[in-house]
Formats: structure tokens, C-alpha cells, sequence
């Protein structure tokens, strides 16, 4: 019964329940799974608007998906809530907010005091790092509270449909996210003085040393001996004109309509940013059927892992460096983006922009550390610690390890006594957040008989299943064990494991036994066998996503014990064999550009604070006037006085700062008060979330 | 450098008064340890205007007050927030009907704007609040509330324009008298003719500095914030009955939609801390929503704390006070936002000796030699 805008195939993740239900969105009857977040099932039904601002009528949507930004705001059952958090019942009568919500009247309600508890540690965040401290905790037989805003464990693990990184004993390389998640979360449920509370937020952390939790149930004051935050990142975005169209967003917002709700909600992405985040989008993209017409990055390379950057390449994603964007066009949602490149101070170069059709942005230009609670506890002599991705910024196998390390420190100074902290886990934090390192020569292989593993891995990262999964050991490595480049030595059976577990999909085996002229490559493919069949002539690329010729697909196999990895067997000729890295995908006539590039609105037009609509040139103005306080700055512009608190503006402002020339220590921050998330008042006095 | 006069603190208070200064032409500098105007208190404060008081001074300052905010955007052009929603203090017990009552006939006498609404008309202003008990309220429909940041930005900035100097992130260490006043900071040290004391929540301290005392002591105060909605209600709702561990409570719907609130513990926390507590919410939700359900939907976004400068008896000081061109416009409790542009007024003439016969009265009960014995009625 899936609608249109439903990925109704996928070749990683599972079907999703076949609940449906039935709802109205503007009066219009659409259907929808029962429990999924109002805000997908609008998307399935097709619509991305979900109303218009109140000071300028401009469109608003969906934006962070993740319960933060209040821009997903629609009327349900006469309620202004943020639908991306709000689960899909039959009958709901959902509509857009234009303009002001208006409150409708109730009933009085009771009301009662929340509950007052106390735990040895309170945890914020079951993401990677969080789980790993509480599970250290559990062992040591610490009462623990897991607080985590989602429904399920795993943080940004569940939104992961790619093979991670990093070493299989030690952070189960070459397993995929959402797997990960579900592996640690079972884990965790071997500890009985852990308690997990789910779809609860926190709120606040009060000077009184507690912390205000809203959990379904109800909102709970918890009064822990130590605090941990192990929050997570926030996505950064940048300001640009058209940068609040619906149609715009974060990598994290895409990857939870397309990973989690299985939403197709684009047909055409282009993608701003070559970090981890951008590459990774731009796969998962393609993985859920869609086009991927660019990627751009403002740098001479993208920094994420080459292996990801070539792994898209290769799909024939153009990725346009030195570049940046300009402006999104649209008038009630993103119809086309224009881009273009950019001189080393990173100023547009006149005469160089570029125009694409597309229905998505995707902006992946970073993240910050969610490091606000810490700071408070902090301030108010709560003994605190942050870990994982609140910390700093890396990588999901890193915070395991900074979560371990956390949970073993935080044992030892509530009972003052001590738990062995192995060196080695501290060695292995580091080095798992190594970012990539220098790229070595590309050498062709000149072996043309027998059969051999081609390695297409040349930057150094922290990632080595290739060398434990070989049974005879045949891939070694000169440099460090984990980060060490990968070569192999010879001797290979061609077992193909080396192939279908590279999470960098950057292993290839050529077997020359059978037919010398035209050996057989093997390709790891994780596209689904309804993308190529057996007897099709593909297009294959080099490395780094350079089309080389052609080959005939012989066979599209399960890689035994490898979930949803594929193992695709081309018949290619000898001269290019050892080269094949990939199948080209994408047409190059998909990803061109447009004929003309639309007029470019003033860059100052570009909305820094989304929540208040506030212009850069509006900040700028303020600046030339001679405001140096952040208090007076907001209080005067409204940037950050709106629902998401200024998470979005409170780091883009810097960037204007910055580019007026004014030295950022002139500029006084702006005090940071609770809440983290806009909460119903109803709620602090008994109501339940549901109410 | 020379000035006339040194304003100390630049909040609800010294702002204003600054503006007024400069407007009569006074070389006037005002010290601040914050970074901008109205970082202290006067930004936690929620931003009512009344001039319904019971005590005729304070009559007199709000209604200077009122003239100044609801005519800014007209004068000025900066859009303060002004809106004439009115005040309501609505009543659940006889006990507190007859004392809403009683002070009516001199408010009226006043020729303050101010009558007894029945129950019916109550729940008309506040369409929805809750009709079981309820008895009726007063009902001012000239008062109403504004912005205290874009206030005190806007007064600010008149002020400068009228050529008062404003020097922010310097805190007042000490002040010496004698042939003129020295002031000194941690950064420099200035000297003037004339010293006004408008330090807010550090009044007493600023006081001792020339051997005053000031019975300021502040008390702890929470507030908040929700998303904008359309308008549903207009005036500004005062409940001033008790219950465990509070006093009154008010709120209204500002002019861009959010509702605004705060409560007063009871038995007031003295001190001038500024952290959030979590006694707050939960106590001002549970008596709002008994008293209008509907704001239970409501989102609440931001809260914050900030003090009440009290005195003993409630009623601000002002006047000259200690040595001879030294003087206090401080213990502004709960008032000192909607008092601001009258109080600057009163204190300028008096600065200049060009003080009114209605000054004059203002001054006499705000006198530092008072004995600080009668509560105000509704403070
Ligand atoms: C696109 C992408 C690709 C990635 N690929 C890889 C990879 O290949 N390999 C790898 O090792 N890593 C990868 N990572 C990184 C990895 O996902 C993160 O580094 C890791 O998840 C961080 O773990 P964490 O525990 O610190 O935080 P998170 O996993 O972010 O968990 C934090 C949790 O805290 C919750 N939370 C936050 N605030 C509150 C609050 N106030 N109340 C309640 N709950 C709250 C969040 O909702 C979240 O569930 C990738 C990340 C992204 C975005
Ligand atoms: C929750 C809450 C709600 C309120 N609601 C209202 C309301 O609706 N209406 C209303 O009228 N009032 C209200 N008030 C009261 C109002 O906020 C105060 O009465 C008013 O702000 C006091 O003004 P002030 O100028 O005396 O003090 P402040 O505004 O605090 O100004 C004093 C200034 O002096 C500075 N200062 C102090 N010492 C020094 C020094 N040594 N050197 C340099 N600078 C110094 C401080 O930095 C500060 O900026 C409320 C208060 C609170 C807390
Ligand atoms: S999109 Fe729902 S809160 Fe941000």
C-alpha cells in the first residue's frame, strides 16, 4: 500500500512494518505507518511545506528531523507540535501552520509535582559513547540513568547503513551502523542497574544540581552524583540565500527520512560538503535510488576518507572542488542550485557559477559538539564529564572507546578506588580518530594470471579488516596496524572475504584462471540486484571514478556472511582489468549542469536565524552600528530569540563577525539559559507527553 | 575627565535616567560592569506597565512611564513592544476580592482608568480561564507592558544620541567624595560633580562606598518565555493569592505573541543569584494551568532568573542621600521596569533643582529617613 514517495526497495535496509493508517493533512486524506514521525508520513504524502512564517510568509519545513529546530511545526489535533518527533496515529487531523498557531481552549486539567529521583550517574545520550560508559558503570554495579531523546538505542549509529571503519576486534569494523547499534544495544541490556529511558529529553540542568528530564510518562527532576554528557554533534549549515527552503537541509535530517523512515523524499540531491558526513549522504543517496547531480567542497580535496570521496566518483557523482554554493532557487520549496568556484580566500570567482535542477541540498559543512549541559554543570559544581562526539568530533568506533575510558574514570572517582583504565584503550581512541592521512602514488598491478586482491586504498586511515579477514593473512601492512596502508603479499585462494568487507568498498579481485583474455573482476556492490542484471554491458572506472570501458555482468551474488553486501563478477578485458574499481551509474547527462544560471539574489538576503528570519545583512547592520554585545546583537536583530534557541544562528553569526573584520574577542557572548527544547507547560505539572 | 554627573549601573533605572539628563543637556557617563544596557536586572524583567498602584508616588512615576513607552514608536520610531492590553488581578476568594476592592475608590479618586469586573467579564478579557470560584477582578484596561530589552536599547540610544556617554564592562570599585566626586573602576577612574547610585541589586554595596546605608536587600525571582501564538487574551493577569512555596504569579501574551511569566517564592530567597532552579517551572506550571488550562499546550522556550531589589517596606528610595551631590534611585522591587522613564524624570529635575510640587511629593515618600513600616497594598 506504499505511496509514491516510499522507498519501496533498498538494498541494506529491512521492509518496514506494513501498518498502515489513515490521516488528513490539510483536509487532503493521506495514509501513513502507524508510529512514524508525523513529519515523514507528510513527506510520503508528497508534501515538503509545512506552512509559512509568520513575519514574512516564507515556506518552512523540515529541517534538523531530529526534534531541535521547531521548524517541522505543523497543527496536530489542534496543537502546534514539532512533527518530526510527534508518532502518526490513525485519524490524526494534521495542518500547516500559516502564520501564528493559534491555542485552542481545554479542559482543566490535573495537576500534580513531578517525581524526584536520584541516580549515581545520569547519562545523556545512548549513542555509541553513552552506551559503552554505561555498560562500564553496569559492571562496576553503578545505578545509571540513560536518557536519550530517541526511540531506540544507538544514536547516530541507526541512521548508518555503511560498513564502519576501524578495527574488527576492537570496534567491529566492516559491520555495518545500524547493525552496531543493535549489537551494543543488546549488550546493554546485560546490566541490570542501568536503566534506559527512552524519547525523553533533557531539558535543563539547574543550579540546584538536578536536571529536568521530559519522559513520556511524565517530567522527572534527577539528581545525579555525576553527569555525563555524551550528547552528541550538532549539524552546522551555512548562510546563503535560499538557505531555508524546504528542500534544504542537514545530512543528519536526510539520513533519517531516508535510513530510518525509508522516505523518498528527493529524486535530485546535490550535495554541499566532501567531509565523512556529505560523501557518506551522497552514498545513501544513491542507495535509496535517487540522483546525486554534485557534490561541492570548498577545499583543494574533500576531507572525508578518499575511499568515500572515490566510492561516489565512481557512481559518477561529479565532485566539484574549490567550489562553493551561492544561492538555492525555488519559491515554496528548492527548485535549483547554483554554485560556483571559489579563489583561495574563498571568494566566488565571477563567471564560473553553475546552475543544477534539483529538489534537495543536502549541507554537510560540519559539526559542533552539544557541550551546552556540561558547561552548566559545570558552573553550577556538578561534577561532570563529556564524551564521544560532545567531546570532539570523530568517529562512532573513537567514541566507543572515549565512552569506555569515561565510564572506568567515573567508577573510580565515585568510590574513590580503581578500575584499571588498559593504556591500550586510550592508545585506541586516539588513533581511531585519525582523520585521513596523505594519499601514496596509485602503482598498476602488472600481474596478468592467477588471482589476486587489488588494493585501491592509498590514504591511510584508521581501518584494517582487510588484514584480519584474510584467512591466510596475505594482507599485511609496514606501517601502523590499524592505520598502516594495506598491501597484499601473494598467495591469495581468492575467497573474496577481502572484498565484501573493505567498508571503503575499495578491494576488487581479478581472476585470471579461467579466461586470461578477459579476466573476472569481483566488485563489491551495494546497490540491490535490481540496479544491473546478469549479461549487461556496464561501464567501469577507474579508482577515482575515471570511466575506463566496459564490462559484461557475469553474476550479482550475496557475499556469504556479509549482510546485504553483494558480490558483482565482470567479465572484463585483460587491458583494464587490474584498474576496475567500480560501475559507473550515473549518466553524465543526468548530473550536467543547466544551460543558464538564474539571477543571483544579494548574498546579504540570506537568512542566518531561521526561526526568526533574520538576514545576514540585518546582523551585518547591527555590527556597523557598533554592537559588540551578543545579548544586545540578538535582543535588537531577534537572531536566536527562537524556538531552537539559537543552535543554528549562535554559529553562523561568528562567520559575519568574522567577515565585518572585527576581532571575535571584542564580541561578548550571550548567556545561555534552559530550555534545550521548547516544552509544553502543561507538561512540568503532571501532564504526559501524549496529552 | 570631568562630568557632571556619573550615573552608576545602566539598567532599568540608570538608563532612563541618563536619557533624561542628556535630553536637559547634562554632561552625564554612565558605568556599567555589563557589556550593554540592561544586562542586570532590568532584562529579567517580564516587562508589565501599570499605573494602578495604590501608594500616589508610584501613581505618579508610572503614569510618567506610561506617556514615555506608549509613545515612543510615535516620538522615537523604535519599536519597544508597547501594547495597551491592560491588567487584570483576578480573584478565587472573597478574602482577596475584598482586598482588590478596597483600594479601588482612591485608585479611582487618582483618576486612574480601573473598576471591578464581574466573573463574566473577567473570563471575557481572558476568554477560557477558569470559571470554578472564580469571582470577579479588577480590570485597568490603560496599563499594559512592553519589551524591557528594547526598551532600555531605545532609551539607550537616545541617551547617546543626546550625548551621554555610556562606558560598559567597568564596575564601580569605589567612590570618594569631597570637592568633587572620584570614581573609580577597574579600569579608570573619573571624576564628576554629581553621583546617582542606580546599581540595582548592589545599591547597598555602591551605598557604603560614601558611607551609606541602603536597605536594599534583593530577593530571587524565575521567568519565562513561550512560542508565539496568535493573540488569545490581552491583558496582563495577576494572581496575588498564595500557595505552598509561592506567592503571587502574573503573565500576559506580549506583543508578538509569546506569553510571558513569573511567580514569587514564599518565603522570598534573598541573594542575587541568577541560576535557574528546579523548583520553578513546576510550580508556576501547576498554577497557571489551574488558573488557564489552555496554557498547558503552550511551549515554554527560554526561562531565566533575575532579582526584585526590595526594601522593607516596598517602596523605592530616591533622593540625595550621604554626602552633599550624591544620590539614590534604587530599590525599585518589582516596579523598577514600568517606574524607569518616571523615575528618570523625577531624579533629573532633581539633579538640575528644577524639581516639581509633584516631584516633590514623589520624593517625600521615597525619602531614605522614612521609617519603612507600611506595606503597600499591592506591590
Ligand atoms: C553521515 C555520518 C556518517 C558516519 N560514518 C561513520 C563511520 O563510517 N564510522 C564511524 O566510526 N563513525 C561514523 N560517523 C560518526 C558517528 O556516527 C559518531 O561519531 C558517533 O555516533 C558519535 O557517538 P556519540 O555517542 O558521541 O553521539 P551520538 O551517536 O550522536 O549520540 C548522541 C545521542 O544523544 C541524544 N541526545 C542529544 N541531546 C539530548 C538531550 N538533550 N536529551 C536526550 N538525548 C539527547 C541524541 O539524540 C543521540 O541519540 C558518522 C556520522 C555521520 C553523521
Ligand atoms: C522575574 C522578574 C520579573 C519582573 N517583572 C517586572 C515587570 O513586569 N515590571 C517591572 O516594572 N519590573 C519587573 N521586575 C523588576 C525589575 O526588573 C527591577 O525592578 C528593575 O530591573 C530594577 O532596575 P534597576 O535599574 O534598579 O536595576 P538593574 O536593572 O539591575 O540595573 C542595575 C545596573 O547596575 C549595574 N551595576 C551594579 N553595581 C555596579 C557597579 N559597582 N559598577 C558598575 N555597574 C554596576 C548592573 O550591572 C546593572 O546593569 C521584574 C523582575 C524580575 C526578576
Ligand atoms: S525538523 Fe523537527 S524539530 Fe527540527
Amino acid at each position: 500500500m506504499a505511496t509514491e514517495a516510499r522507498i519501496t526497495r533498498h538494498p541494506v535496509l529491512p521492509p518496514l512494518s506494513d501498518n498502515w493508517v489513515k490521516f488528513t493533512f490539510n483536509g487532503r486524506e493521506m495514509i501513513g505507518r502507524k508510529g512514524e514521525m508525523v513529519s515523514s508520513a507528510v513527506f510520503a504524502g508528497g508534501e515538503h511545506v509545512f506552512g509559512h512564517h509568520h513575519k514574512d510568509g516564507g515556506p518552512q519545513g523540515l529541517f534538523c528531523a531530529n526534534g531541535q529546530c521547531s521548524q517541522c511545526t505543523l497543527i496536530i489535533d489542534g496543537i502546534p507540535l514539532k512533527s518530526c518527533i510527534i508518532p502518526l496515529e490513525e485519524g490524526m487531523v494534521v495542518q500547516s501552520v500559516e502564520g501564528l498557531p493559534s491555542l485552542g481552549d481545554i479542559d482543566p486539567p490535573e495537576v500534580k509535582a513531578p517525581e524526584r529521583l536520584e541516580t549515581d550517574v545520569l547519562i545523556i545520550g545512548a549513542g555509541p559513547s553513552g552506551i559503552s560508559a554505561a555498560m562500564e558503570l553496569g559492571r562496576s554495579g553503578y545505578r545509571v540513568v540513560l536518557v536519550d531523546d530517541k526511540d531506540r538505542l544507538g544514536g547516530k549509529l541507526v541512521l548508518q547503513t555503511h560498513k564502519f571503519f576501524g578495527s574488527e576486534q576492537d570496534c567491529r569494523a566492516g559491520v555495518r551502523g545500524t547493525e552496531i547499534a543493535s549489537i551494543i544495544a543488546g549488550e546493554l541490556k546485560e546490566f541490570q542497574s542501568v536503566d534506559v529511558w527512552l524519547e525523553s529529553v533533557v531539558l535543563a540542568v539547574f543550579s540546584d544540581g538536578t536536571l529536568g528530564v521530559r519522559r513520556p510518562d511524565g517530567y522527572k527532576i534527577v539528581k545525579p552524583r555525576q553527569l555525563l554528557v555524551a550528547a552528541g554533534a550538532r549539524e552546522k549549515s551555512l548562510p546563503f540565500p535560499g538557505c531555508t527552503l524546504p528542500g534544504v537541509y542537514g545530512a543528519g535530517a536526510f539520513q533519517t527520512l531516508v535510513n530510518r523512515d525509508q522516505i523518498r523524499c528527493s529524486e535530485r540531491v546535490f550535495v554541499l560538503g566532501g567531509g565523512n558526513v556529505g560523501l557518506i549522504g551522497a552514498y545513501h543517496a544513491i542507495q535509496a535510488g535517487m540522483t546525486v547531480v554534485g557534490l561541492a567542497e570548498g577545499m583543494d580535496r574533500c576531507g572525508g576518507y578518499k575511499v568515500h570521496a572515490d566510492k561516489i566518483a565512481r557512481l559518477g557523482v561529479p565532485i566539484y572542488t574549490r567550489h562553493t554554493v551561492l544561492a538555492a532557487h525555488g519559491r515554496e520549496s528548492i527548485e535549483s542550485v547554483t554554485i560556483s568556484a571559489v579563489d583561495e580566500n574563498f571568494k566566488p570567482i565571477p563567471g564560473t557559477e553553475k546552475n543544477f535542477k534539483v529538489d534537495t541540498l543536502l549541507v554537510a559543512v560540519g559539526l559542533s559538539s552539544v557541550n551546552e549541559f556540561h558547561a552548566k554543570a559545570v558552573e553550577f559544581g556538578i561534577p561532570s564529564m563529556l564524551t564521544g562526539d560532545s567531546e570532539e568530533i570523530a568517529e562512532a568506533s573513537a567514541a566507543m572507546f572515549s565512552g569506555k575510558i569515561c565510564g572506568r574514570k567515573i567508577a573510580n572517582s565515585l568510590r574513590g578506588e580503581t578500575v584499571e583504565i588498559p593504556a591500550d584503550w586510550l592508545e585506541k581512541a586516539e588513533v581511531l580518530k585519525s582523520p585521513g592521512g596523505a594519499v601514496s602514488e596509485y602503482r598498476e598491478s602488472k600481474q596478468h594470471e592467477g588471482v589476486f586482491p587489488v588494493i585501491h586504498c592509498l590514504q591511510e586511515i584508521p581501518c584494517n579488516p582487510c588484514m584480519t579477514i584474510c584467512p591466510k593473512g596475505l594482507i599485511i601492512t609496514s606501517g601502523h596496524p590499524v592505520k598502516g596502508l594495506p598491501q597484499y603479499s601473494g598467495g591469495c585462494i581468492g575467497c573474496r572475504k577481502c572484498v565484501a568487507i573493505c567498508p571503503g568498498l575499495a578491494i576488487t579481485l581479478v581472476d585470471y584462471r579461467k579466461k586470461s583474455e578477459f579476466p573476472t573482476v569481483t566488485v563489491p556492490w551495494e546497490l540491490g540486484d535490481w540496479v544491473v542484471e546478469k549479461g549487461q554491458t556496464v561501464t567501469v572506472t577507474e579508482w577515482e571514478g575515471e570511466t575506463i570501458g566496459t564490462g559484461t555482468v557475469i553474476s550479482l551474488k550475496a557475499a556469504p556472511g556479509f549482510p546485504s553486501t553483494m558480490l558483482l563478477d565482470l567479465e572484463v578485458h585483460r587491458s583494464i582489468a587490474n584498474r576496475v574499481a567500480g560501475v559507473r551509474v550515473q549518466k553524465s547527462e543526468v548530473t550536467a549542469p543547466e544551460k543558464t544560471v538564474p539571477e543571483l539574489p544579494v548574498a546579504d538576503s540570506a537568512i542566518v536565524c531561521r526561526c526568526e528570519r533574520v538576514t545576514a545583512g540585518e546582523i551585518r547592520q547591527l555590527l556597523r552600528e557598533g554592537v559588540r554585545d551578543m545579548n544586545e546583537l540578538k535582543a535588537r536583530s531577534r537572531a536566536g530569540f527562537g524556538a531552537c534557541g539559537g543552535k543554528t544562528c549562535e554559529i553562523l553569526i561568528p562567520r559575519i563577525i568574522r567577515s565585518e573584520g572585527i576581532d571575535p574577542d571584542e564580541i561578548t557572548d550571550f548567556t545561555k539559559r534552559p530550555l534545550f527544547a521548547e516544552t509544553r507547560l502543561g507538561i512540568f505539572c503532571g501532564r504526559e507527553e501524549d496529552e | 575627565m570631568m562630568h557632571e554627573v556619573i550615573v552608576i549601573g545602566a539598567g532599568s533605572i540608570g538608563t532612563p535616567v541618563a536619557m533624561s539628563l542628556a535630553e536637559r543637556g547634562v554632561k552625564v557617563l554612565v558605568l556599567d560592569s555589563g557589556m550593554s544596557s540592561g544586562q542586570g536586572n532590568n532584562k529579567c524583567a517580564i516587562g508589565g506597565i501599570r499605573a494602578t498602584h495604590s501608594d500616589p508616588a508610584k501613581v505618579a512615576l508610572s503614569l510618567h512611564s506610561l506617556k514615555t513607552f506608549s509613545t515612543w514608536k510615535q516620538t522615537h520610531g523604535d519599536d519597544i513592544g508597547w501594547f495597551m492590553g491592560g491588567y487584570t488581578f483576578v480573584s478565587y476568594s472573597e478574602e482577596i476580592s475584598r482586598s482588590l476592592k478596597s483600594i479601588i475608590p482612591a485608585q479611582q479618586k487618582a483618576g486612574l482608568n480601573i473598576s471591578w469586573r464581574s466573573a463574566e467579564e473577567i473570563a471575557e478579557k481572558v476568554p477560557g480561564i477558569n470559571r470554578r470560584g472564580l469571582l470577579g477582578g479588577t480590570f485597568s484596561p490603560e496599563d499594559g507592558s512592553a519589551s524591557p530589552m528594547e526598551s532600555s536599547y531605545a532609551f539607550y540610544r537616545q541617551a547617546v544620541r543626546k550625548g551621554a556617554d555610556f562606558h560598559f564592562g567597568e564596575t564601580v570599585k569605589s567612590v570618594k567624595s569631597g570637592d568633587v566626586f572620584t570614581v573609580v573602576t577597574e579600569k579608570a577612574s573619573y571624576s564628576a560633580e554629581k553621583v546617582i547610585n542606580c546599581a540595582g541589586s548592589y545599591a547597598r554595596e555602591v551605598g557604603a562606598m560614601v558611607g551609606v546605608d541602603l536597605p536594599v536587600y534583593p530577593d530571587m525571582h524565575e521567568a519565562g518565555i513561550t512560542e508565539p501564538v496568535l493573540r488569545f487574551f490581552n491583558p496582563m493577569v495577576v494572581d496575588i493569592s498564595r500557595s505552598e512555596g509561592s506567592a503571587n504569579y502574573y503573565f500576559y501574551q506580549y506583543s508578538t505573541g509569546q506569553v510571558v511569566f513569573c511567580i514569587t517564592p514564599d518565603p522570598p530567597l534573598q541573594g542575587k543569584g541568577r541560576e535557574e532552579t528546579s523548583v520553578f517551572l513546576p510550580q508556576v506550571a501547576a498554577r497557571m494551568v489551574k488558573l488557564y488550562p489552555r496554557l498547558a499546550n503552550l511551549k515554554v522556550r527560554r526561562t531565566w532568573r533575575g532579582c526584585y531589589p526590595q526594601t522593607p517596606d516596598g517602596t523605592p528610595i530616591i533622593g540625595q542621600v550621604g554626602p552633599e551631590g550624591f544620590y539614590a534611585a534604587v530599590g525599585m522591587c518589582g516596579q523598577g521596569f514600568m517606574l524607569g522613564p518616571g523615575v528618570g524624570e523625577v531624579v533629573a529635575r532633581l539633579v538640575t533643582g528644577e524639581s516639581t510640587e509633584e516631584d516633590t511629593m514623589v520624593l517625600n515618600s521615597m525619602r531614605l529617613d522614612r521609617t519603612f513600616a507600611g506595606t503597600e497594598a499591592l506591590k
